[in-house]
């Protein structure tokens, strides 16, 4: 049943250790890659030489651009610019540039330690700004083929510059609201680079059977990497076929294709399975999240109204395009805030530079555009006078309303959410204790992506069930989700349903594994799918009773009708004669309906925090978090707290730990000692988790998602609270103890402590 | 490479032996060679905790143990918590209390908190907090991980 906090049905797996993962997987004759990756930022490649590495003992192949013929060595969902192996040019320090391929991992190794690559450096660029100097050396000036031609949100610029993306986003008239307007308030602020660190590294295992190429990989989107690979080998999509198993750990950092070139290339040139496997440094030298700098001004009545903003993102987007084009995108539509505002303006740049490429985060340029926006609206409000509380209360876009043109309309009463994250954190405005403030945000996501969705549902003799879907289970619970939405549906117990998920040879077509969507859009899939199969049973029931099918009726898993009632499993072996069979339903689900208006939904973020700081550090210490789920219906409740919890927390790592750094032309922290997260002593003293069901959604009763809610407006949340705490805004995340300490240090002890 | 050594272990509680490359690890003997892949490689350089095991009763990080060194040890890996299919009282209270999301942090913190427990069987929220700081969750926010040990210790208290 659904509202109904089920236990997990992968839990057992997972803590006895059975529970199989991309990683466990040996395949028999399975050789292992390791890569040779670039120790240049920027460079052509003058020569390669593998001989050392081929004559080490175990290797097989050396695998270089040069060695992949007529493929199209290209992969990219928007931009195909990303080559599999680096061609003629590297573009970032710990680019892969030559794979080899070996009997075992430490031949692999060993023979990678042997090549030898000579280049000539070009100029290196890490930061926007050099990036886009005049007369700077260009990362790109190929003329790449796109992927999803469909994909219009932003444009790219390749070939102008080293701009690589833009997106820009305009009503009403924004110069004239700021010339009139009482109150003109401008932040500027710099959200750090950051790795998502989902612990199950990338990794892949790919071969070829009878010319179809398989893959098991770590993709969150086994359909999107379908397509990829589809291109490279100029296959049929019938001829590829990829698997997810359990990811551990997406977070979006596994959206689109990753290392599964690097295995399907290998397998090819080698005839036999090949595993390429990342570790944490390799995974960082994959993806990170965008970093950026954001200035936005916003106009204000003299009563807090907001009268219009203007905003200006730039984001160090790395080396290639991957999903950087669609966050930047986000980021976007999502700066400005859940607010009704009659004028905006907001450009958005994403910069390549010589950095490792950025993809996708949970939250998608929200986290970032959100720092600015709320921080803004924070340091407005104390200039103003006004109540941080109210000041987002006058201007908070009502149910139905629109605060982006041409969207759906505001499915969720986020006045009431805010009231309860208030209440719930005693906020006061006029108390002000010494090393101690209190912050809240709010934020509103267009979430669920392009409604593309397809569930079956069969039906088994016995009364058993099967769901198949292409929605991959990463740790957020859709396997166990979808299975109360369609033991719900059918009128069975739990324990009847089996979900089997992202087979994209068996399993239905699914678009993505992220933007929050499983529950609501997956969800509807299975929903309609199983309502098909009850159609199905109705009309066998009508058969054998020999009644119409308006008079027989499914319910608690049996088909009823005048002449007594039958179980699902009596009438399928009924009809099909004998104990054999199956009744198979189908969902689609489409941009149709209540589908039709984009997005699919608002998924809602409302948190607050109090933080205390350390007196002589600087240290801040979060203790006590609030966040808000606003749901519509929660399938299952003890999920979706471990979802705004767990979002919370990475949110609470980029406000207070997490920063990839760049120190010339490499990281200097691309491991788990350097790049802190947050630890078991993190944790808040005190956390509420709220969830609120209104039931407005478009999913199953009501659904609407969570997963990356929490997490957006966690960052300003806490720099507010820290400015509350010493009296000084800040203007980046993460707060360190060092940034904060030097933000106190600007003021008199004796100011901070009043 | 150098000639493989022979080690004597016993290995929840079957004793059996093996020769293993001088380099190989504990995580990837358990792994690649007898095929216990309920052990996690993660960060690789013992900070995550994911591939915990508990050597001779010992919590210690696979990842960064040599395979030879376990030459006439007794190891404990998350394959021999449960007993059959009932499962141990730490597994079931990280089951009854949602602490597990992706599940690759979990084996891990099972066998921690089984050391944890054999040491105290009593702890406080903050005892917990500090004796699992060496393992990292990045899915669930670490607060179902700290009830389920309070919880487990309290069950395996009474039991």
């Amino acid at each position: 049943m659904t509202g109904m906090s089920e236990e997990r049905v992968d839990a057992h797996a997972k803590v006895t250790g059975k529970a199989l993962y991309a990683l466990d997987l040996t395949v028999s004759g399975m050789l292992h890659g390791h890569l040779v990756r670039s120790t240049r930022a920027h460079a052509t490649i003058r020569s390669i030489d593998v001989a050392a590495a081929l004559a080490t003992e175990g290797v097989v192949a050396a695998i270089t651009a040069d060695d992949l013929g007529d493929l199209f060595a290209r992969y990219g969902h928007i931009v195909a610019d990303h080559p599999i192996l680096a061609i003629d040019k590297v573009r970032y320090y710990g680019e892969p540039v030559v794979l080899v391929v070996a009997d075992n991992p430490y031949a692999a190794a060993d023979g990678a330690s042997h090549v030898r690559v000579r280049y000539a450096d070009l100029p290196v660029m890490i930061n926007p700004e050099d990036a886009l100097a005049e007369g700077a050396e260009r990362i790109h000036s190929e003329d790449y083929e796109y992927g999803d031609r469909s994909f219009e949100e932003a444009q790219s610029t390749l070939g102008d510059s080293n701009l690589a993306h833009v997106a820009d986003l305009e009503w009403g008239d924004v110069d004239g609201a700021f010339a009139s307007a009482p109150h003109v308030v401008e932040s500027n602020v710099t959200y750090p680079m950051l790795y998502a660190y989902a612990m199950e590294p990338y990794n892949a295992v790919a071969w070829f059977d009878e010319g179809e190429l398989e893959v098991v990989s770590t993709a969150q989107h086994p359909f999107q990497v379908r397509s990829d690979l589809a291109r490279i080998f100029s296959l049929p999509l019938n001829q590829v076929r990829v698997r997810s198993p359990l990811l551990g750990g997406g977070y979006g950092s596994k959206s689109y294709t990753k290392v599964e070139p690097l295995a399907a290339v290998a397998a090819w040139i080698t005839g036999r399975p090949v595993k390429v496997a990342t570790d944490v440094d390799g995974a960082i030298h994959t993806t990170r999240a965008d970093g950026a700098t954001i200035r936005v001004r916003s106009a204000f009545a003299d009563d807090g109204a907001i009268l219009a903003r203007d905003f200006d993102i730039t984001f160090n987007t790395g080396a290639y395009a991957d999903n950087g084009p669609l966050v930047l995108a986000k980021a976007v539509n999502r700066c400005y805030g859940p607010y009704l505002i009659p004028n905006v303006r907001v450009r958005g740049r994403a910069v390549f530079t010589n950095t490792v490429p950025t993809s996708s985060y949970r939250g998608f340029g929200a986290p970032q555009g959100n720092l600015a926006g709320e921080l803004n609206l924070d340091q407005a409000a104390e200039k103003i006078g006004i109540d941080p509380a109210e000041i987002r209360r006058r201007n908070l876009v009502p149910p139905g309303g629109r605060h982006l043109p041409g969207k759906r309309g505001m499915d969720a009463d986020l006045v009431g959410d805010l009231e309860l994250v208030l209440d719930a954190l005693g906020w006061k405005q006029d108390q002000k204790l010494p090393l101690r403030g209190t912050g809240f945000g709010c934020s509103a996501s267009d979430a669920g992506a392009f409604p593309v969705s397809t569930a079956t549902v069969r039906l088994f003799p016995d009364g058993s069930v099967t769901v198949l879907t292409g929605s991959t289970e990463m740790g957020q619970g859709s396997r166990t989700a979808l299975a109360q939405i369609a033991a719900r549906e059918l009128g069975i117990k739990l324990d009847r349903v089996r979900v089997v998920q992202s087979d994209t040879a068996a399993t239905p077509y699914e678009r993505t594994t992220g933007a929050s969507r499983t529950t609501t859009l997956t969800g509807l899939a299975v929903q309609r799918a199983c309502r098909d199969a009850l159609r199905k049973l109705e009309e066998i029931g009508a058969e054998k009773m020999d009644c119409t099918i308006e008079e027989v009726k499914t319910a608690d898993g049996v088909v009823a009708g005048p002449q007594g009632e039958l179980g699902y499993d009596e009438a399928i072996q009924w009809w099909f004669g004998g104990v054999q069979g199956e009744i198979t339903g189908v969902g689609v689900v489409r941009r149709a309906g209540d589908l039709k208006e984009l997005p699919p939904f608002w998924e809602i973020g409302m948190v607050g925090v109090t933080v205390t700081v350390d007196r002589d550090t600087g240290r801040p210490t979060v203790e006590h978090l609030v966040t808000v789920g606003d749901v519509g219906h929660a399938i299952n409740p003890a999920m979706v707290e471990g979802q705004d919890l767990g979002a919370a927390t990475q949110g609470l790592g980029a406000a207070l730990f997490e920063e990839l750094i760049y120190d010339g032309p490499q990281l200097v922290n691309p491991n788990l000692v350097d790049y802190r997260v947050p630890r078991t002593t993190d944790v808040p003293k005190r956390i509420d988790t709220i969830i609120v069901e209104n039931a407005d959604g478009v999913g199953p009763y009501g659904a609407k998602g969570s997963g990356e809610g929490s997490l957006n407006p966690i960052g300003g949340a806490v720099a507010s609270a820290v400015a509350r705490a010493i009296g000084v805004w800040p203007n980046e995340l993460p707060l360190t103890p060092e940034r904060v300490w030097r933000l106190m240090q600007t003021r008199q002890v004796s100011d901070i402590d009043s | 490479m150098t000639s493989p050594i022979s080690i004597k272990v016993t290995i929840n509680g079957r004793a059996t032996s093996h020769h293993v490359p001088p380099r190989m690890i504990l995580a990837e003997f358990l792994r690649d060679q007898l095929g216990l892949t309920g052990t996690k490689i993660s960060c690789e350089i013992q900070v995550c905790g994911a591939c915990t095991v508990l050597v001779d009763g010992k919590p210690i990080s696979s990842c960064t143990y040599l395979a030879a060194d376990i030459d006439g040890r007794e190891v404990m890996t998350i394959e021999g918590v449960a007993e059959g299919d009932s499962l141990h009282p730490i597994q079931q209270a990280f089951v009854d209390h949602n602490a597990l999301q992706c599940g690759f942090c979990t084996p891990g913190f099972v066998m921690a908190t089984l050391a944890l427990l054999a040491e105290n069987q009593n702890p406080t929220e903050d005892d917990v907090a500090h004796y699992l700081e060496g393992n990292i969750c990045r899915c669930t926010g670490y607060r179902p991980i700290i009830k389920a040990v309070i919880d487990a210790a309290d069950r395996m208290g009474t039991s």
